[in-house]
């Protein structure tokens, strides 16, 4: 039986945190307990922010902590109406007919421009009254994309309408995202009075922590996460030296040193320990089906230049072409997608992938530069179209290199299913699944290491 | 003014306020949970956001002395805890070597006359509280932060040759990080956790206004804005809230009535310091304030 009460409430938000992969131990639940009694509870902002600075100890942390202390006590409230059968004053909706919608589209766009937190709220709650009743398909993702369209509510500049009307430029994206919120929120809060009992819990999917894969995301959230990356990676050497495990003895220091006590060394000198920067051959998959991810993973790498001795990086789809100078110029993850797009001339005719061609160009481009302490990095879902895959070709580039890697933007579940052959490759080198922010952390972790 | 025990969140922030730092909700909130807690608390966010200012304005606040150990690598027990003062030592056991025995002598020299305070020591053996700031934790390495463990879960250190110190008044304990590395789990577990980030800009904006109220209310909301926008490019050095005060000094000084296209240019380097960073904000933001563009 679950425990009850308070405490038991702490306890099972503390559980749900766990299952989302926070750190949270009996301390810090102990601390969350102790702080609450400093702090006055009706007033959300503080409930929140006290438990926030107890149980979330990162800002990766706290955005999950935001996420789930959302959905735990949004779920509680309503399982507590449900239980007690309260619901809502239903006469609002007796009057639904008499809204004017034309006056509502505007009055939410708007909204959506000034940003007010509270009228966006109550027209959602509007919208749904107007356009959402008696023909809801029951699937809250579609419902909210409806009544969005259903509002002419758009990213893009609208020319169509008048001059004064803010939809005309084009509603910011972070806005419309909110609205979407607000109008999911609302739905799922009139569904679970419907049928009186709360719908499965939906974990925190990995989608919350994916790679833009396409170009509708939030970049701004994974920029940070980069920025931050950048920071570790430029620190990353010092954090080793003051390891002494493996240290070789530096003789000269030593000797040195020994001066000082008439010539016997007895304090040994150690030889510092240098991050390691390897030359880097990049080559990246740009088809259709993996641009985002692929141009993303290369202003990466390029943003991460700094750490690496001499980069270079390849685009390819049915032929191969070098980019290393657009990432030189272009800092901007647009900017150098859209410029790879535009001049870089690698599908041929088909425009589908073809890789054994791309191996043999490449071996032909660089053969003379690959040598053992290169590190290859191929970034691709390895789906020949039916072609075949010469990985023969493949293996000696590998040969040639010192260290060959794989990154696959696929999640390891779809690998060599339908035309994916990344088995073949695998052999030949180390394949990663890099499509979460923290899987491409890791690996970034895994090439700046001393070998 | 100083206010020993704040009553209240509300309290608190009000007070940070009249000694010139303002605070953001959770920036109160943690900080006065720290005074009635006694907890450390671990502040992490990008440069210049104010973190050390929090250490410094909580320590006039509460009307105590602010210790402060600055960490870099290789910082290490004898420059952060304490130190044997070898060379009083060492006189000592020559200027009694001949009288008294080896016995005498070894109880002797390991007294707490002899004893050097480092900061961390300072901060637990001081008769008057204090606010205990350890700046930048994320340089040093993990054998330090195991270190510090002892400190700050019971406010004591061991000394081997005399015994355990306890502290004799509960400091204020703040622990700065730029998040350049992952702390320990034992660290963080310990403390309280604030994530100080760059302010909205109506904060910002009441911020530069504290710090320069002679500024023009409409330039200073213009300089904000522009700030802001700069945030948003790619830098390797955004500017924080420091350079944002630098910067409307500056244009007090240059009695500047507006931020056009040519002062921004002539002050930009006040706010950015990487070359590559002027380029590409004259190539961004210096278009926009270009009256022309602005008519067009």
């Amino acid at each position: 039986m679950p425990p009850s009460g308070f405490a038991g409430q702490l306890l099972s938000f503390a559980e749900e945190l766990r299952q989302e992969g926070l750190a949270v131990g009996t301390s810090e639940i102990l601390d969350a307990v102790e702080v609450l009694d400093h702090i006055s509870w009706p007033d959300q902002r503080d409930f929140k922010e006290a438990l926030a600075a107890t149980l979330a100890k990162s800002p990766e942390d706290r955005r999950v902590f935001e996420l789930v202390f959302e959905r735990f006590f949004f779920r509680a409230t309503e399982a507590e109406a449900a239980r007690r059968q309260i619901t809502e004053d239903v006469s609002g909706s007796d009057s639904a007919g008499e809204i004017n919608i034309d006056t509502l589209r505007a009055q939410i766009a708007a909204a959506l421009a000034d940003g007010s937190e509270a009228a966006m709220r109550d027209l959602a709650r509007l919208a749904i009254a107007a356009f959402g009743q008696g023909q809801g398909s029951g699937v809250l993702g579609v419902d909210v994309q409806r009544i969005r369209r259903a509002l002419g509510l758009r990213a893009e500049p609208q020319p169509e309408f008048p001059e004064d009307d803010p939809r005309r430029h084009g509603t910011p994206r972070e806005q419309l995202r909110r609205f979407e919120q607000h109008l999911r929120r609302e739905l799922e809060r009139a569904m679970i009075e419907r049928t009186a009992s709360l719908p499965p819990k939906r974990p925190l999917g990995d989608l919350d922590r994916a790679l833009p894969s396409g170009p509708i995301q939030d970049l701004a959230a994974v920029h940070r996460v980069v920025a931050q990356l950048k920071r570790r990676l430029a620190t990353e050497g010092h954090e080793a030296r003051g390891r002494r495990r493996h240290a070789h003895v530096d003789v000269r220091r030593t000797m040195r040193a020994s001066l000082e006590t008439g010539g016997v060394p007895i304090t040994l000198k150690y030889r510092a320990q240098r991050p390691r920067r390897p030359e880097i051959f990049v080559l990246c998959d740009v088809s259709t089906s993996v641009t985002s991810a692929s141009t993303f993973f290369l202003s990466v790498l390029h943003a991460l230049h700094d750490a690496f001795r001499k980069l270079r990086s390849f685009v390819f789809i049915e032929r191969i072409s070098e980019v290393t100078e657009v990432f030189e110029r272009e800092r901007d993850f647009r900017a150098a997608s859209e410029a790879i797009s535009r001049d870089a001339g690698v599908a041929d005719i088909s425009g589908y992938t073809d890789y054994g061609r791309v191996w043999e160009e490449f071996l032909t481009l660089i053969e003379d530069e690959l040598h053992p302490r290169a590190t290859v990095i191929v970034l691709g879902d390895a789906r020949t179209n039916g072609r075949p895959p010469r990985d023969e070709v493949f293996a000696a580039i590998t040969g040639r290199a010192g260290r060959t890697f794989w990154l696959n933007p696929e999640p390891r579940l779809y690998w060599n299913y339908g035309d994916s052959v990344i088995a073949a490759y695998e052999k030949h080198c180390v394949a990663f699944e890099c499509w979460r922010t923290d899987q491409l952390e890791d690996f970034v972790k895994v090439l700046s290491r001393e070998r | 003014m100083a206010i020993v025990q704040p009553a209240s969140v509300e309290d608190l922030a009000s007070g940070l306020k009249q000694v010139g730092y303002l605070p953001g909700e959770s920036t109160a909130l943690v900080s006065f949970l720290a005074t009635k807690l006694g907890k450390p608390v671990l502040v992490e966010g990008p440069a210049g956001v104010g973190k050390t200012e929090l250490a410094k304005a909580l320590a006039r606040l509460l009307g105590r002395s602010l210790v402060r150990l600055q960490c870099y690598e290789g910082l290490d027990e004898a420059k952060a805890l304490y130190e044997w003062n070898y060379r009083k030592q060492l006189l000592r056991i020559q200027t009694e070597s001949e009288t008294s025995g080896w016995s005498e002598v070894q109880d002797d020299i390991f007294g707490e006359e002899f004893l050097l305070a480092r900061p961390l020591m300072t901060a637990i053996a001081s008769p008057e509280p204090v606010v205990l700031l350890v700046d930048e934790i994320d340089k040093t390495d993990q054998e330090f932060e195991a270190m510090l463990l002892e400190l700050l879960s019971d406010f004591q250190i061991s000394i081997p040759e005399l015994g355990r110190i306890e502290a004799r008044t509960q400091p204020v304990v703040l622990l700065t990080s730029n998040n350049t590395r992952e702390l320990t789990e034992a660290l963080k577990r310990r403390c309280l956790y604030l994530w100080l980030d760059y302010p909205g800009l109506e904060h910002e904006l009441e911020i530069v206004r504290l710090h320069s109220p002679e500024l023009d209310d409409r330039v200073a909301r213009k300089l904000v804005e522009v700030i802001h926008r700069v945030r948003e490019l790619d830098l390797k050095k955004p500017p924080s809230i420091a350079e944002s005060i630098d910067w409307a000094r500056t244009l007090v000084l240059l009695g500047a009535s507006d931020i056009d296209k040519a002062t921004f240019n002539q002050t930009m380097s006040v706010i950015l310091k990487h070359r590559t960073d002027l380029d590409t904000v004259a190539a961004r933001v210096g278009v926009m304030l270009d009256p022309a563009a602005n008519a067009a």
